[in-house]
């Protein structure tokens, strides 16, 4: 994973989410919003696909179509060439949420052997993998913490930990670092791509920061309100090494500035 | 207690004490004056007072007349006696733990039932409801009687009045506290293809500590109101209930206050309990202590 593959799968390989045409409309009170309308989109294997987009533009609920959290109205979706529900079934994805979610009253080594309690592994293999993940994120240590005793961006570690737990080779991460402070998240955005590099998951990433897209991702995604559809897909020149000044370069800036045209063709800077 | 507590309480208690001594006096007074024009003898202040709170049947026993009487049938009695508080206090302690343990049960299933099911929830949620609506007091002695028919007397039939009482709370509580987590933390079960009695045990319950212990604390008190309550119809036999209905029958006030006496603090003891079992498993669960 260190060499410089290009972008994207080998072609002709099954990708590994594939949405077609697909719709969401829910009904509310005020009367059906379109949250998702006509998109299509194919993830391949190893990529780190970020979607970015303003408030409402979809890109969470197609993060929750992926995992069978929300139901499409249209259009078809497969996931690892099954439906959305076999692979929540198959425990195919681990998901990461805005808020690190974790159980209070479990500490750090606990909450991270949740998914590994319910999915029936055994204890020595639940201790093995738990030890594994916390130091993939750098958490060695922290094992017997209560979640009220670390800090937030800990947290969130913790609540990536829990999610690489278990063996899904998708990973869904929606806003994971959304309520964190700059450094934290620069530092953040550092250790997951170390972590990406070193697995060899397939990463789909919500954000709202054009910088945090544009460093992350192998592919950009970018979607619009009002129906929440996608306006541009971006496929990232930046080589897999990425140190964190790679953003003061011509070529992380020229992709940020696409994106941020994607996103004025898309009409989301108006009436914000 | 903290010694920033200890003035503030001595306060309150002390207060209290003034207040009740005071009504004392205001309050035996007339009878006692009653008593000096019978006899037709003279007498001043002092005399009155210290009379007031020494009649045999007052309207309001004085504190030390019922600490007295508390001392003589708990310490100096036997508590085999018929007339120790100790033996009726257990009477009544052992119907009042009875039917909170039935109560706390009966609540919790009920609030399992009505999470899990959207039709239990619409139709026992009103009735439980309604339940309490009827006054006890009412109630109590028919259950009484109705049991007694069928065979049932002693201990159950109590415990069944204080089962009435506190399963409410434990009801209400539970139905909140199971639907505690939040949607984050459901959605996270989900993606996990988490069965039903896995998201019950491993989320919805420990979330709902908190609320169980705080409806416990409720439930337990009316635990033993339930218990006094369901001795009242049946002929004051035995239990603080009984000792209350006796003391009434004969105006024996200071029997009546020391049982109201225990009653509290049996009351209060309860409620500790639950209140130190309450921060023990929140504090093994984690909490901030």
């Amino acid at each position: 994973m260190q060499t410089a593959v290009p972008t994207g799968a080998t072609p002709g390989a099954h990708p590994v989410i594939r949405a077609s045409n697909l719709d969401l409309t829910f009904q509310t009170g005020d009367g059906p919003v379109r949250a998702l309308s006509n998109v299509s989109l194919d993830i391949a294997k190893g990529d780190f696909v970020s979607f970015i987009g303003p408030s409402g533009c979809g890109k969470t609920t197609l993060l929750r179509v992926i995992a069978d959290l929300e139901q499409p109205t249209g259009g078809s979706i497969t996931v690892n060439g099954v439906s959305p529900e076999q692979a929540r079934r198959d425990r195919a994805y681990g998901y990461v949420f805005q808020a690190a979610g974790l159980y209070p009253w479990r500490n750090i080594a606990r909450n991270v052997a949740l998914p590994l309690e319910i999915m029936g592994y055994s204890k020595a293999e639940q201790r093995e993998r738990v030890a594994r993940t916390l130091d993939l994120v750098n958490l060695t240590g922290f094992e017997n913490k209560f979640p009220w005793q670390l800090s937030g961006g800990m947290q969130q570690r913790a609540s990536i930990a829990r999610a690489l737990a278990f063996d899904a080779d998708i990973l869904l991460m929606d806003e994971p670092f959304g309520a964190l402070d700059e450094i934290v998240r620069d530092h953040l955005n550092e250790q997951l791509l170390q972590l990406w590099a070193r697995t060899t998951k397939t990463i789909a990433f919500v954000t709202h920061s054009i910088p945090e897209a544009v460093y992350l991702s192998t592919k950009i995604v970018v979607m619009s309100p009002r129906p929440g559809r996608v306006t541009d897909v971006i496929e990232s020149t930046l080589p897999r090494e990425r140190p964190l000044d790679i953003r003061e370069t011509p070529e992380f800036l020229e992709i940020a500035h696409r994106v941020r045209e994607g996103l004025r063709a898309g009409h989301s800077y108006e009436d914000v | 207690m903290g010694g920033g507590r200890t003035v503030p309480v001595l306060v309150v208690v002390a207060a209290i004490m003034a207040i009740w001594y005071a009504a004392t006096v205001w309050l035996n007074t007339p009878w006692q004056l009653g008593v000096y024009d019978r006899e037709g003898r003279s007498w001043n202040t002092p005399e009155l007072i210290a009379d007031t709170m020494a009649q045999e049947r007052p309207v309001l026993p004085a504190p030390h007349q019922v600490a007295v009487e508390i001392w003589e049938t708990t310490v100096e009695k036997k508590v085999t006696s018929k007339r120790s508080l100790v033996y009726h206090a257990w009477i009544t302690l052992s119907a009042t733990l009875l039917g909170f343990a039935i109560g706390t049960v009966l609540g919790i299933v009920l609030a399992v039932a009505i999470v899990h099911n959207r039709a239990t929830d619409r139709s026992v949620m009103p009735w439980v409801i309604a339940s309490q609506t009827i006054p006890i007091l009412a109630i109590a002695p028919m259950i009484i009687v109705v049991l007694n028919a069928v065979g049932l007397s002693g201990l159950l039939p109590k415990a069944l009045i204080s089962t009435y009482l506190s399963f409410f709370p434990v009801v209400v509580g539970m139905v909140k506290g199971l639907r505690a987590p939040e949607a984050i933390q459901l959605d996270l079960m989900r993606t996990y293809s988490a069965g039903t009695g896995q998201v019950f045990w491993k989320l919805r319950w420990p979330s709902s500590m908190p609320y169980l212990f705080a409806s416990m604390k409720v439930a337990v008190a009316i635990s033993l109101v339930g218990a006094i309550v369901g001795e009242l119809p049946t002929g004051a036999v035995a239990g603080l209930g009984a000792r209350l209905l006796a003391g009434s029958y004969y105006g024996q006030t200071i029997q009546i206050w020391s049982a109201l006496i225990t009653a509290a603090v049996l009351a209060a003891v309860l409620v500790s309990l639950v209140g130190a079992a309450n921060t023990y498993v929140l504090r093994r669960m984690g909490a901030r202590t």
